[in-house]
């Protein structure tokens, strides 16, 4: 899977969670919660939707790696690899 | 109709087993249990009462009036959580309370119960300096699950408002009311809260408690979970640590997982005992204090007959000062008064009036039944001696008036003496920690204030099914872990 793909697929966990933001304006490196409107709760349901779309379990002490859309990427890409290996 | 109710087979045609079983259908318990359909489990919502919503409930009268018990309020964070874990329609319907007023001997205010409102009356009305308001709400804001719970609200009102007994009953009479807090739990129990209705003001369900719960039954039963009434969960089943199933109206019936929304003390002790847990966790079982309950009076105005808009909800007291004792006390003059209007089910013409009081199960509970009748009754009169400054005639306004006590809420709930409000802080770590005790045992509901409420309920049936979601495919093998 290339960053662009995997870029696009929490852009889409996003925009499910926050529908009245726009998303597109993204930056990578600034903090998600810093650009659009997300609580601790939003945050819970990106670890829902990765582990109902794609079987990933982020732990706790990993929700850190969440907080820009960059840190997603490098932190999702290989485990969205292993998933398709898997599948 | 006891004749047919007695025979009838309340869980005919259940499966003979199930991912998860939801004990209790408060706001939590069907929040979860719909968020788990929605993620593909198999779902069984088993509720001891006819109607589901636990505390977010409603009764009906003779004369077309419908009661709402708890639809006072809540934040506006309401709106989100009811379109991302029910859907858009059932979100739309939420509407904002504008006139939030205070009626005591220290001051009389209205508001709409939001920061901006509430710095400019702190500032003209209580004289308090901007950088002191701007503070206090920042720490309030600031204030998070993960803090040092070390200091109280008392101790917080006392470093912003040193002395101000004023603009304490100000900032903590309608949290009391909202969760039972009091000025001697963990400021974070107040600051979260606090701050949640800050964020925008009061909010309410237009259609009514009735409706709401009617939407929400039917996306329950869209999203495939098996809701059945008159279903007193009696055992949950635990072997070798782990979760086997539980016991229904005398039918065993196997589960992978349970989430208990019953009080987190029942769940314990009673469905499935002490001694299925370790001993220090018991201490820490031992040492939850439950949190008071409440009495309320309900008004149905008759039909034709309006009342003036005086305020969509009321903190009206005859006490000197605020006073944590004197609230939870049976002669108390302290009440918080809910005006639903027509507004609030549209096409009615309709108008009720819920008084509701913090009060102690204690007081209650012992009373001979002429006893409990005269106290009834003194509680329905003097409410309305009360309400007769704001709504003068009230008593030829109305045509049913009834009063409901902690013994009431303790037979709607089975909730311990009645508690309205959950646990203490405490119960928190006690609910959190469930399931490293017992493989599939999960608690959602009204523990440590933060989770209370319709808003704080609804949030922490999410949190909690989302960890039953993933300990049910940790079962499967396909789950990959960072």
């Amino acid at each position: 899977m290339t960053i662009d793909e995997v870029r696009q697929i929490i852009l889409n966990i996003l925009e499910d969670i926050a529908p009245d933001e726009d998303i597109s304006s993204i930056d990578d490196n600034t903090k998600l919660r810093d650009q659009i409107d997300l609580d601790s709760m939003d945050f819970l349901d990106i670890v829902m939707e990765l582990r109902k779309r794609f079987n990933i379990e982020v732990p706790e002490k990993d929700y850190e790696h969440l907080a820009t859309l960059a840190g997603c990427i490098t932190y999702l890409q290989p485990l969205l690899k292993d998933r398709l290996a898997a599948s | 109709m006891n004749k047919p109710q007695l025979q009838r087979n309340w869980l005919k045609d259940i499966r003979s087993a199930y991912d998860t079983v939801v004990i209790g259908s408060g706001l939590a318990g069907m929040t979860s249990a719909n968020l788990l359909a929605k993620l593909g489990h198999k779902v069984l919502l088993a509720e001891h009462h006819y109607n589901l919503g636990g505390m977010a409930t409603w009764f009906k009268r003779k004369g077309g009036h419908i009661m709402d018990i708890s639809l006072h309020g809540f934040p506006c964070g309401m709106i989100k959580t009811l379109r991302k874990y029910w859907s858009q329609d059932i979100s739309n319907r939420v509407i904002q309370l504008k006139n939030v007023r205070f009626d005591n001997p220290q001051f009389s205010v209205n508001t709409s119960f939001d920061k901006l409102d509430f710095s400019h009356i702190l500032k003209e009305r209580f004289g308090i300096l901007k950088e002191v308001i701007d503070e206090f709400f920042q720490t309030a804001r600031g204030m998070n699950f993960y803090d040092d719970i070390v200091m109280t609200t008392r101790e917080l009102f006392e470093k912003y408002f040193p002395g101000r007994t004023d603009v304490w009953r100000f900032l903590m009479e309608p949290i009391t009311y909202a969760n039972g807090s009091t000025l001697d739990d963990p400021a974070i129990t107040y600051g979260i809260v606090f701050s949640n209705f800050m964020d925008k003001g009061v909010f309410t369900y237009q259609g009514g408690t009735d409706h709401l719960i009617k939407e929400m039954k039917k996306e329950l039963l869209q999203n495939g979970v098996d809701i059945r009434t008159h279903c007193m969960v009696e055992k949950i089943y635990v072997e070798d640590k782990t979760v086997q199933g539980v016991r229904i109206n005398g039918q065993d019936i196997a589960c992978k997982s349970v989430l208990s929304n019953s009080n987190i003390m029942t769940t314990i002790e009673q469905l499935v005992g002490e001694e299925k847990f370790g001993p220090e966790y018991i201490k820490d079982v031992k040492n939850v204090r439950l949190n008071n309950s409440s009495c309320q009076v309900y008004m149905g105005v008759k039909k034709g007959e309006k009342i003036p808009h005086v305020g969509d909800l009321l903190f009206s007291s005859e006490a000197e000062e605020y006073c944590t004792e004197k609230i939870l006390s049976k002669d108390i003059t302290s009440r918080t008064f809910s005006f639903y209007y027509p507004e609030i089910r549209p096409g009615t013409d309709r108008y009720s009036i819920v008084s509701s009081t913090n009060a102690r199960y204690e007081d209650w509970a012992n009373l001979s039944e002429k006893e409990y009748l005269r106290d009834k009754n003194d509680l329905e009169q003097t409410t309305l001696n009360a309400l007769e400054k704001y709504v003068p005639d009230i008593r030829k306004k109305i045509d049913h008036i009834e009063a409901s006590t902690p013994k009431t809420f303790k037979r709607y709930t089975l909730h311990p003496s009645g508690t309205s409000f959950g646990t203490k802080f405490e119960g928190l770590k006690v609910s959190r920690d469930l399931p490293k005790q017992i493989n599939g045992l999960f608690h959602a509901g009204s523990v440590g204030i933060i989770m209370s409420g319709w808003l704080g309920a609804a949030n922490y049936g999410v949190i909690v099914a989302n960890e039953t979601d993933k300990f049910l495919r940790q079962r499967s093998p396909s789950l990959v872990t960072a």
